[in-house]
């Protein structure tokens, strides 16, 4: 049986392989705190092999964790001087390749859509499925990125095998500590859950809806996406919250709606307040700042008259295909 | 109760434009107080939590690939694309670009488009331009339209785009958070394929906003006419 440890592993080795390029790095001035933001982070998905399996403790990668947070918050990781094509030399490139380019990338959804979709359902002769059960998207993309990559090198043949890992690691750098922000919220979303934060706005929320009534709890949650997304300006940190909330007691248990649909399009009502608000600035503030807008809500004011009907949308979708 | 204060905590810090993830990791801290964890069960559920939503940050498998085809000049590849669409209207050009965006995001390809990459260099002059060829000089309140239009192209588009792609952050986030919470077996790609209606949804909505934005402009350039000529006659 394949599993998703595997690959759970090959993103630490990944997340290794950078940091020692960090720390041989001599034009990242904040080399040595970058290689220990990216060797912990390595070591911990490794190491969260054996926590997930209760063979070692989890405390011992919660300290981890809050360091690697810590390192974050002093500014790490830096970004070291980009080894890449220039802009001249790309444009050559694209001359040379054209839509062949787009190749490697189409090859990822693809591929892992195949997983997901066929081999997910596929057994072996011992009846046991052929790729971890709730794994087979993950599974998927790592083959898919691996077979990607394979298509890439045979296409444009770079110098070096070296290349795609430098490549990798100048995208990694621009990301910086915010690639693991996603998996921090939904750390904080347990936190959360753990101390009962749902629960307590579940029984705020209780006296807003007539009880029993479907839609009502329906456009509760996705209402209540929007405007908790509009408050934090991210919808990631309102996911956890709302859907401890409402999502799961109510909508799941009670009104026994089907999960994938109630979280997909919960979360995508939450995107609708994304777009409302000042406080997800990537998205809103910069790019007034970019077009050198006079008022710097411009995007906002273009943006409020979709995400209001959209929002109503998706309220409908829930509605229908959930329940 | 008094749990919420960690949401005070987050909103605060975010406000401050204190480093998000220092945010999170003193509102884990301050809800685990709160609810009467101790301090070992915190630093455990901080364990639990990491180790339980690793698959959220499997999408960087996919940077090598990326950055190889970015090396060859993907972006200049997709621009000599979308410089194709320079007869259409400013409305028209906008409602393609963000089906482009939108349908480029869905296969993964983030990196195509984005405010810095492709709406301030190539999207809002060819837009601004297209109105230009029609109206002539442009004053400053159809200038900003356009403006905020054009940067709401490229937010739209990706937003309700990349939710369709299963390596995708929201997507893992809720495998990760609903599995590790509740116990759930879900596949990413079921999650994904749930927001194809929304997407669709969007793309209606705000693809027709865009497309019917040549009719305002129309409107508004004929008010700022009719003002001038007003001004003209008052003079």
């Amino acid at each position: 049986m394949i599993k998703v440890e595997w690959f759970y592993w090959l993103c630490g080795i990944f997340f290794l392989l950078i940091a020692l390029q960090a720390f041989n790095d001599r034009s990242n001035r904040k080399r040595l705190g970058s290689a220990a933001f990216w060797g912990i982070l390595g070591l911990s998905f490794c190491y969260g092999t054996f926590v997930v399996h209760k063979q070692a403790p989890a405390w011992l990668l919660g300290i981890a964790v809050i360091g690697i947070a810590a390192l974050a918050g002093a500014g790490f990781p830096g970004r070291g001087q980009e080894r890449t094509t220039t802009p001249e030399q790309r444009a050559r490139f694209a001359d040379r390749f054209g839509n062949k380019l787009f190749l490697p990338a189409l090859v990822i959804p693809v591929v892992a859509a195949i997983f997901g979709a066929w081999l997910a359902k596929v057994k072996l002769g011992n009846g046991k499925l052929l790729l971890e059960s709730g794994s087979a998207t993950i599974i998927g993309l790592g083959v898919a990125s691996i077979l990607a990559l394979i298509v890439g090198v045979i296409l444009f043949r770079p110098k070096s095998p070296a290349v795609p890992l430098h490549e990798g690691r100048r995208l990694l750098e621009h990301i910086g500590w915010a690639a693991i922000l996603p998996q921090m919220l939904a750390t904080l979303g347990l936190l959360f859950t753990a101390s009962g934060v749902g629960k307590a706005v579940g029984r705020v929320t209780d006296h807003l809806i007539p009880k029993g009534s479907l839609i009502a709890a329906v456009a509760l949650y996705c209402i209540g996406m929007a405007i908790f997304t509009i408050i934090m300006g991210n919808a990631f940190a309102a996911f956890p919250v709302m859907t401890a909330a409402v999502g799961w007691p109510l909508l799941v248990q009670q009104f026994h709606g089907t999960p994938a649909v109630v979280f997909a399009v919960g979360m995508l009502a939450g995107f609708c307040g994304t777009l409302c608000t000042p406080m997800a600035a990537n998205f809103n503030l910069v790019p007034a700042a970019l077009l050198e807008m006079k008022d710097q809500y411009g995007p906002i004011k273009a943006q409020v008259p979709t995400a209001i009907p959209l929002l109503a949308c998706n309220i409908v979708i829930m509605y229908i295909f959930a329940f | 109760m008094w749990v919420l204060l960690a949401i005070a905590v987050v909103v605060v810090g975010f406000a401050l434009r204190i480093n998000s993830m220092l945010v999170v990791t003193a509102a884990g801290i301050v809800a685990g107080l709160i609810g009467g964890l101790s301090p070992v069960k915190i630093l455990n559920a901080f364990g639990d939590g990491f180790a339980g939503s690793r698959s959220v940050t499997v999408f960087i498998v996919t940077l090598p690939v990326i950055g190889l085809i970015e090396r060859y000049g993907l972006q200049h590849q997709a621009r000599k694309l979308i410089s194709k669409l320079r007869v259409l209207t400013t409305g028209r050009l906008l409602a393609l670009y963000m089906l482009i965006r939108q349908g480029t995001a869905a296969v993964g390809l983030t990196s195509i488009g984005g405010y810095a990459q492709a709406v301030r260099p190539l999207i809002h002059p060819m837009a601004a331009g297209a109105a230009e060829r029609k109206y002539g000089t442009l004053p400053e309140k159809m200038q900003e339209k356009i403006k905020g239009f054009a940067a709401s192209a490229d937010t739209v588009g990706v937003f309700f785009g990349e939710d369709i792609f299963v390596a995708i952050g929201s997507i893992l986030l809720i495998t990760g958070f609903v599995d590790t919470t509740y116990g759930l077996k879900l596949e990413a790609i079921d999650i994904a394929v749930w927001a194809i209606p929304t997407g669709i949804c969007a793309l209606l909505i705000h693809g027709s906003r865009l497309w019917l934005l040549d009719r305002t402009l129309d409107k508004m350039a004929a008010e700022a006419d009719a003002d001038a000529d007003a001004e003209e006659a008052t003079r």
